[in-house]
């Protein structure tokens, strides 16, 4: 990705930017995330059709329960994601939170101390990355792979092989119960405040289109003005905090913290992210479509499983999806470009 | 490294500053009584869920059920067999089996989702060997609230989440028999290790505390536990752990490995090594893994149950108790096919019998 | 433009300095991980005498035998400043081939021939999907990752193969070996030395860091930047195949499990080695140091009474000290290549 670590190195500007997408051969229907969304539609409608069960108020609730963690994280990794940087320790700060959560409570701390706590914890992490990556000029991807074994290792000595299940009820109800006569968990409300946070922030403010600046051009953005390092702390910084937010309602969703609480959640989050039409190299995508992404996943999974797909089968139809959501983008700009030239 | 710009100090201080309120804030919080673990109300029972209503010895045996099987991990050789043994049972007894798992034995969050996938498609029992005894409670007891039987084996989960335990073998029967067979290996005399599994396997650590409790009677006096090595059932990491036991204790004449997974790779080490037949090496394995290796030296016994039968009884138990012949409570007797009448103990627990020793005599009968 | 009579043109003394000054560069960074190996190997046997006995050391051989082969090949890709992450899983499903072909009776030679020729279907596979489709590897391996674990798994389901099944000769190529060098040791070194050769003395070799330092520069300079990232990604993907024959010698255990989330390893070995993934910079000798390293630390450890939960935080700081070095490193070079240009205009201007 272009980086401003290298100057003097390499000074590669992407000449995607001469194939503008507002050219009006590209119809605008075809972008990448309102087909994510389209698909997401069609197989809702497929499910709630087919799969029996699909539409029953229980599945729908163990369906956002279960896609929640992954909805969250993908909120700031697609800020990250347009920005040009990556965060592969996201699950290892959850699963540090959710361990540090569990060895403060056995302690004896009280829980209104140890989840603020466990937040702050998340932001250090985030800072910690951010550090390493805007003051030291690290390449992100590298230093995230660091911070996910740093911090995964520290989980394992801070709780050993403990797990630490007895938390108050009200708090593990809130972690795992639904509003009632309604399919909606409780903790989708908060999510759902963050979702709306932080499409506002990426596609209403002048932090957002600072962000879409960065990831597109980044000596640009520098030169106009926009404060490039500090966006990128702040952006580290807000995963790292959202990740111990998800960390700590993994472990009150499964009442139980371990030091391998969400583990492998970041390859899903990208994974989710990247299909959602979020452009890996930074500068395009839409949050609308990463939550689309993410939602797309998690039902293809929960209606594959309502159909007994073999958990195999199903590894198979991701990675399918995975390369095609790359392919799809790419082969459609060369067809553009194909007729453009011509 | 470089000097922070004013704007680098500004969002630093910034940062710093949200840090400290947030501690602050906490440390108000603390002042005023918070719910802690010691005065938080107690609703974790740990009495085994007994099903409503009361046991009919005489109640037909329902058909047409669908008993899934849920173990740690699918394409697990171990699980395979057990499975099989479950799913042979069901067929005679005219039930439906279904299999389905995760990929790995620790990924406890989808262990759960496949709980409520049963518990949508409302199926009549659910047979499970859970990777960790708490985190599938709550999922486990929505299932049991819509109808559903549970039954666990080879791993347990926390009493009040099921209505069954199907154990191989006592956990204590297990550990005592280990230590026992060691001892007579390298003449009760000498130091040994244990290479268990993953740390926070409720299973492994059961008995390991009974190994730790037979050692410290009398008649092992000469014999030390120096240490318990973790291999985390990776064939690579229980290697090389192996290999720092050797390096780290030069004097040691015992191994016990109770994972099928770490036995393996113990034996697989030392047969290549220069301490083959010089450290004895026992535990939990497989005939077919074993074989090669009783037959060079390098293991002389080692013991298991017979997966399958651990399989057939979860199936009996978990037909039984949706026919309503059983609850769950202590002192209730079924009948499992060919294997016999089983008495539920305390907590829900029945078990299966005694370890079946394996050596180089009879090592060839068995093919699992 | 002048010259003093009697002066050598600077532009033909440049390229010389500037070449050892980065080759400097690079030994340096080599001969750094090789001194941390050695202070860590020491130190070690100095806290525990048995640690470096002719056993001892044909374990540590035979640790990093495996992680070296694959780090190999995963160094060329990342030279080229792309990444295959779907190692792990054809390490795995090359090893089943290979073990069911034994179990059914196959010759050893050929089983392991199988096993590099699956590793090369994926590898190409990788190749194509990079190379012609222009898009970020790191997704794209991603999602063969996924694939070709999932049809592994469907493929495998629930058999294993086990050390029984195994002809004797070739599980002994697992562990016997001359006094404490261990025969599985020779193709890794094997390997290590002709990629090394390649891509040192080859101009297609030298076309690869060419590729990974500035693609667009490559390709204008008639760099034929498809055909380079296929081979890169066949030798990536070969190698892999050769790992998991190798693995089933050593291990002589496969189920549909193996080599599950072996890539992190395999990646951080590389960037411990000094193959950064900005590309153009490394050698596939640092990637083999940085593998024996890593796998040194997981022997070290249980040898000297530590408990085994410090690995992984071990690991993570190694890592990310690892990287912090090799960019200094890059600036560093940046800088004094900068002095150079600018005194060689200087001069040419004078």
């Amino acid at each position: 990705m272009p980086d401003s670590n290298t100057v003097g190195l390499n000074t590669e500007v992407a000449p995607r930017t001469l194939i503008a997408v507002r050219s009006p051969l590209v119809p605008r229907l075809l972008r990448w995330d309102i087909v994510v969304s389209a698909l997401l539609l069609v197989l809702l409608l497929c499910s709630f059709s087919f799969v029996s069960d699909f539409g029953d108020a229980l599945n729908l609730s163990f369906l956002i329960g279960n896609t929640l963690p992954i909805a969250l994280i993908a909120l700031p990794m697609t800020l990250l994601v347009v920005s040009g940087e990556i965060d592969l320790s996201v699950g290892s700060t959850a699963g540090l939170s959710g361990a540090v959560m569990g060895a403060l409570w056995n302690d004896g701390l009280a829980i209104q101390v140890i989840i603020p706590l466990c937040l702050a914890l998340g932001l250090v992490c985030g800072l910690i990355n951010g550090l390493l990556v805007t003051r030291l000029g690290l390449p992100s991807l590298a230093v995230t792979i660091g911070t996910m074994a740093a911090y995964r290792g520290i989980a394992q000595i801070v709780l050993g092989s403990n797990s630490v299940t007895d938390f108050p009820q009200q708090y593990l109800d809130f972690g795992s119960g639904r509003i009632a006569g309604t399919f909606i968990p409780y903790a989708a409300i908060p999510w759902a405040v963050l979702a709306v946070l932080a499409i506002v922030l990426l596609h209403a403010t002048g932090v957002g289109r600072s962000l879409f600046a960065i990831g597109a051009a980044e000596e640009a953005a520098y030169f106009a003005g926009i404060r490039v390092k500090r966006l990128r702390l702040s952006m580290f910084v807000t995963t790292g905090f959202v990740s111990s937010l998800t960390g700590v309602f993994w472990v009150l969703h499964y009442a139980s913290a371990r030091y391998d609480n969400a583990t492998g959640l970041e390859l899903s989050v990208i994974a989710a992210v990247l299909l959602g039409g979020v452009d890996f190299d930074g500068g395009k995508g839409t949050l609308g479509g990463a939550i689309a992404g993410v939602f797309l996943l998690g039902t293809l999974q929960n209606a594959m499983s309502l159909v007994n797909v073999s958990a195999q089968s199903q590894i198979v139809v991701t990675g399918v999806l995975l390369v095609i959501s790359v392919l799809g983008p790419r082969v459609g700009r060369q067809l553009a470009l194909a007729k453009f030239l011509t | 490294m470089s000097v922070l710009s004013p704007a680098g100090r500004t969002s630093l201080h910034r940062t710093a500053t949200a840090l400290v309120l947030t501690a602050a804030l906490a440390g108000a919080t603390a002042a005023c009584s918070g719910t802690t673990k010691n005065n938080s109300a107690d609703t974790n029972t740990t009495q085994a869920v007994v099903a409503s209503g009361s046991a009919n010895p005489n109640a037909p045996t329902k058909t047409g059920l669908t008993v899934a099987y849920l173990p740690k991990q699918v394409n697990n050789p171990y699980f395979t067999i057990s499975d099989t043994g479950g799913k042979q049972a069901l067929t005679a007894l005219g039930e439906k089996y279904e299999e389905v798992g995760t990929n790995s034995s620790t990924d406890t969050a989808g262990q759960v989702s496949y709980v409520n996938t049963l518990t949508q498609q409302q199926v009549g029992a659910i047979a499970l060997s859970a990777q960790d005894p708490a985190a599938l409670c709550t999922a486990l007891k929505q299932a049991m609230t819509n109808g559903i039987k549970i039954v666990t084996y080879d791993s347990d989960t926390d009493a009040d989440c099921r209505q069954i335990f199907v154990s191989q073998a006592s956990s204590e029967a297990l550990g005592r028999t280990e230590v026992q067979l060691l001892a007579k290996e390298i003449n009760y005399n000498g130091e040994i290790a244990i290479l268990s599994a993953a740390q926070t396997a409720t299973n492994q650590n059961t008995w390991i505390g009974y190994m730790r409790d037979e050692l410290s009677l009398p008649a092992y006096k000469n014999m030390k536990l120096v240490t318990v090595a973790y291999g985390n059932d990776d064939a690579q990491t229980s290697f090389q752990q192996t290999q720092g036991l050797m390096q780290q204790y030069p004097n040691l004449k015992g191994i016990i490995s109770p994972t099928t997974v770490g036995i393996k790779a113990a034996a697989q080490y030392l047969s290549g090594s220069q301490y083959k037949g010089k450290v004895a090496l026992t535990g939990l394995g497989t005939p077919n893994d074993m074989r090669a290796y009783v037959k060079n030296g390098t293991v002389t016994a080692f013991e298991l149950w017979d997966p399958a039968k651990l399989g057939e009884l979860a199936a009996y138990a978990a037909t039984a108790l949706v026919s309503g012949q059983i609850t769950g409570a202590q002192g209730q007797t079924f009948k499992a096919g060919s294997l016999g009448t089983f008495t539920i103990g305390a907590q829900g627990v029945v078990t299966l019998g005694d370890p079946t020793v394996f050596n180089a005599a009879d090592i060839d009968q068995y093919n699992f | 433009m002048t010259m003093t009579i009697g002066s050598a043109p600077p532009d033909l003394a440049q390229p010389a300095r500037r070449r050892s000054l980065i080759d400097l560069v690079l030994r340096v960074r080599e001969l750094a991980i090789a001194a941390v190996l050695i202070l860590m190997l020491g130190a070690t046997q100095l806290d525990n005498g048995s640690f470096l006995s002719v056993q001892g050391i044909k374990d540590l051989l035979l640790n990093a035998a495996i992680l070296v082969l694959v780090a190999t090949g995963e160094a060329v890709v990342v030279i080229t400043r792309n990444v295959d992450l779907s190692v792990g899983s054809v390490l795995g499903i090359s090893a089943f081939a290979a073990g069911d072909f034994l179990q059914g009776g196959g010759n050893p030679l050929l089983a392991v021939l199988i096993a590099v020729a699956v590793g090369l279907a994926f590898g190409l596979l990788n190749g194509l999907l990079v190379s012609m489709g222009q898009v970020p590897a790191l997704v794209v391996t991603l999602g063969t990752l996924y694939i070709i674990r999932g049809v592994d798994s469907i493929w495998v389901g629930s058999r294993e193969i086990t050390a029984n099944a195994l002809p004797h000769s070739f599980s002994a190529f697992g562990y016997e070996g001359a006094s404490f060098i261990p025969y599985l040791v020779l193709p890794a070194a094997a390997v290590l030395i002709a990629v090394a050769y390649y891509l040192r003395s080859y101009r297609s070799g030298r076309e690869l860091y060419a590729l990974g330092s500035s693609p667009e520069a490559a390709r204008l300079a008639g760099v034929p930047v498809r055909k380079r990232l296929l081979v890169a990604y066949l030798a990536c993907g070969g190698l892999a195949g050769l790992a998991g024959a190798l693995y089933l010698a050593r291990f002589g255990n496969v189920d549909s499990g193996t080599g599950t989330g072996y890539e992190l390893t395999v990646v951080s070995a590389v960037v411990v080695g000094g193959v950064a993934f900005t590309g153009g910079s490394g050698s596939v000798y640092g990637a083999a140091l940085g593998a024996v390293l890593l796998t040194s630390i997981n022997s070290v450890l249980p040898a000297i009474g530590v408990s085994s939960v410090w690995e992984l935080a071990i690991d993570g700081f190694l890592l990310l000290a690892a990287i912090a070095v090799d960019r200094l490193v890059a600036l560093r070079v940046a800088r004094v290549l900068r002095k150079r240009a600018a005194a060689a205009r200087s001069v040419g201007h004078a």
